[in-house]
């Protein structure tokens, strides 16, 4: 009871936060719209309708992505940066329980990205998105948003220890588009880079909304996608306790 | 829970008494990497052997120069640093292996202007440390309400912290280390930035955390404001601790009487050195004052000094002298910078 009260606090505070800071406000408006500009604009020259949708929902998930893995990544080392990192581990509240309602404030700003990219679409570019079934289509979005969110999650304890880590998130953003099959079908990588692709739990949030997108089921995707999440969530967890520990072993709380 | 009488004679409790504060032997090392193509490791040893104990409900001082250790003591007893060898143990708990219950039954403040989130009011900053405190939510309003009170923001804690002075944010981080009703309270150099009336009040604040019966342990570079609030003090020096007991103690080790201050004008290094060999002379200490330096001369119990050491001076020119009382700043410029230890 206690608990719930504690998340969704926290929730609504880190939210605001994230609402207020202009950096992410830049990222999460116009960073998605200027992708999903670009790569309708790439596929428009085709003229395929059914190319176009691809590209349409490929760039929705595209913009939480985006939106997501470098803020989410980035989250312990502005904590570091603003000297709250060890006032919050020295609570008494377990520091994943202290990362999670952030984690879900920025799948929020991520869910955002996605409505407005597809708003954008429309008005711009006139499509439609041709959903069969609805309800199916936006759960896989939420299983995208919450996915990508938990991937940033992992990524940014990490950087509770290892001060650079969060430079991985940067890095991995454009990697990413292509790895998850946003704007690219899978089909076109290297056999080499798949298994890649296959623990990045949005590549198969994205299967799941096109799935729903064309009346398929989506339900295989979005189960593998689950597992794929709650694998990040199981072991950010673990190493938030291991790394804590080495963290005050090592004395990297408060270095910035 | 002993009963605790008012006023700072509290200080000695029986040896049965859990202590609420007890370092037994601490060390801390600290490894550090230089260079980026030959690596060289270094190895600072911050804390070396250090061991006190605080009674329950006494304010205890850890004094010393920049670098001396002080801040990496507090982060092991607030289970911030793993210590490198021997232990340490709040309210009977051990802050390595028992981390949760001593961080709940802790209050940590640090000075400066970090540590804040600058997005948030300062309303929200401290209801979101108290649901990381686990403050009841019934009682949250209340004691916010009355933790603002207390540190004088009452009114301002609707603006954004970003727009705030160096000692709104200090006062507001008093609050937030507050909120949980903290049994020991670790202060560190709490008083940075304050202008002097903010000071006093915290000062005020500080004495009443001690009247409430809670324990503190406070840092602090000003050593007037150590004097006024602490019980006892322990004085550390490069990781060591080189003098412990009340105020009046550690003043006794300078001078049992008084102390000899002498203005001068271009004094020589040879000629302190002669001063310092003068029998009945436990400590000279240069003060420079603009143009002059003053000459603080610490003498042992009985022992009167002035003529030898003015007689010492004969080639110097000397200004005004006076006798005053020992201050605790005598003391701890003595300590720190004395050779050898
Ligand atoms: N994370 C760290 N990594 C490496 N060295 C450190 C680290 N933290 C502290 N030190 C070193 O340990 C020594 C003691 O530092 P500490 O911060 O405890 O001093 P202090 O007594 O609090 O000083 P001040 O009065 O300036 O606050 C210093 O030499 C400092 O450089
Ligand atoms: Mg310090």
């Amino acid at each position: 009871m206690i608990r719930l009260r504690q998340l969704a606090v926290c929730y609504w505070l880190q939210l605001k936060i994230l609402l207020f800071s202009p950096f992410e406000g830049f990222l999460a408006v116009v960073f998605p719209l200027m992708f999903a500009t670009a790569a309708m604009l790439v596929y428009e020259v085709g003229g395929d309708p059914e190319a176009i949708l691809y590209a349409a929902i490929g760039a929705a998930a595209m913009g939480i992505w985006t939106s997501q893995t470098v803020s989410a990544s980035t989250l312990v080392q502005r904590e570091r940066w603003a000297g709250t990192l060890e006032l919050v581990v020295a609570a008494p509240t377990r520091f994943s329980l202290v990362l999670l309602p952030i984690t879900f404030a920025m799948a929020t700003i991520g869910l955002y990205s996605v409505v407005a990219t597809i708003l954008w679409n429309w008005w711009l570019f006139d499509v439609r998105l041709q959903v069969e079934n609805w309800p199916l289509f936006v759960l896989s979005i939420l299983m995208a948003t919450v996915t990508i969110a938990l991937f940033g999650f992992l990524l940014s304890v990490t950087a509770v220890r290892y001060r650079t880590s969060w430079a991985l998130g940067a890095a991995l953003e454009y990697p990413g588009w292509l790895l998850c099959g946003f704007v690219v079908p899978l089909d076109l990588l290297p056999a080499a880079v798949l298994p890649l692709s296959w623990i990045l739990a949005p590549t198969w949030a994205v299967e799941g909304m096109r799935a729903s997108a064309a009346g398929e089921s989506p339900w295989l995707d979005l189960a593998i996608c689950g597992l794929v999440g709650l694998g990040y969530a199981a072991l950010a967890a673990y190493l938030g306790v291991r790394l804590i520990d080495s963290a005050r072993r090592d004395a990297t709380l408060a270095l910035t | 829970m002993p009963s605790r009488d008012p006023g700072r004679t509290v200080a000695r409790v029986p040896l049965t008494d859990t202590p609420a504060v007890q370092a037994r032997d601490l060390r801390r090392t600290f490894r550090s990497r230089s260079g980026i193509w030959r690596q060289t490791r270094s190895e600072v040893e911050a804390v070396k052997g250090v061991s006190f104990e605080i009674a329950p409900g006494e304010l205890f001082g850890l004094l010393g120069p920049n670098g001396a250790g002080k801040t990496t003591t507090i982060k092991m007893l607030i289970t911030l640093l793993i210590p490198t060898s021997g232990s340490a143990s709040v309210l009977g708990r051990d802050v390595v292996t028992d981390v949760r219950e001593v961080r709940s039954r802790i209050g940590y403040v640090f000075g400066g202007d970090r540590g804040l989130y600058e997005r948030l009011t300062g309303l929200d900053n401290l209801r979101y440390f108290s649901e990381l405190y686990g403050v009841p939510p019934r009682e949250q309003r209340a004691r916010i309400g009355s933790l603002l009170e207390l540190v004088g923001l009452t009114g301002r804690e609707g603006e954004k912290v970003e727009g705030y002075s160096r000692g709104m944010r200090q006062r507001l981080h008093i609050a937030r280390g507050l909120l949980h009703d903290p049994d020991v309270f670790f202060l560190d150099e709490p008083s940075i930035g304050i202008d002097p009336v903010g000071a006093r009040e915290l000062r005020a604040t500080i004495a009443g955390l001690r009247d409430q019966g809670k324990t503190v342990l406070l840092t602090t570079h000003y050593m007037f404001e150590a004097d006024e609030l602490c019980d006892r003090i322990a004085v550390i020096r490069s990781g060591e601790i080189v003098a412990e007991g009340t105020p009046d103690e550690l003043k006794e080790l300078v001078s049992a009487g008084r102390v000899l201050e002498v203005e001068t004008y271009g004094v020589h290094d040879h000629v302190l050195d002669r001063l310092r060999v003068v029998p009945g002379v436990r400590s000279v200490v240069v003060e420079e004052r603009g143009q002059l330096q003053v000459l603080v001369v610490a003498s042992e119990p009985g022992a009167e000094v002035t003529q030898p050491v003015l007689g010492g001076l004969d080639e110097t020119r000397v200004g005004r002298v006076s006798h005053r009382d020992p201050t605790l700043e005598d003391a701890y410029v003595e300590l720190v910078t004395r050779t050898g230890a």
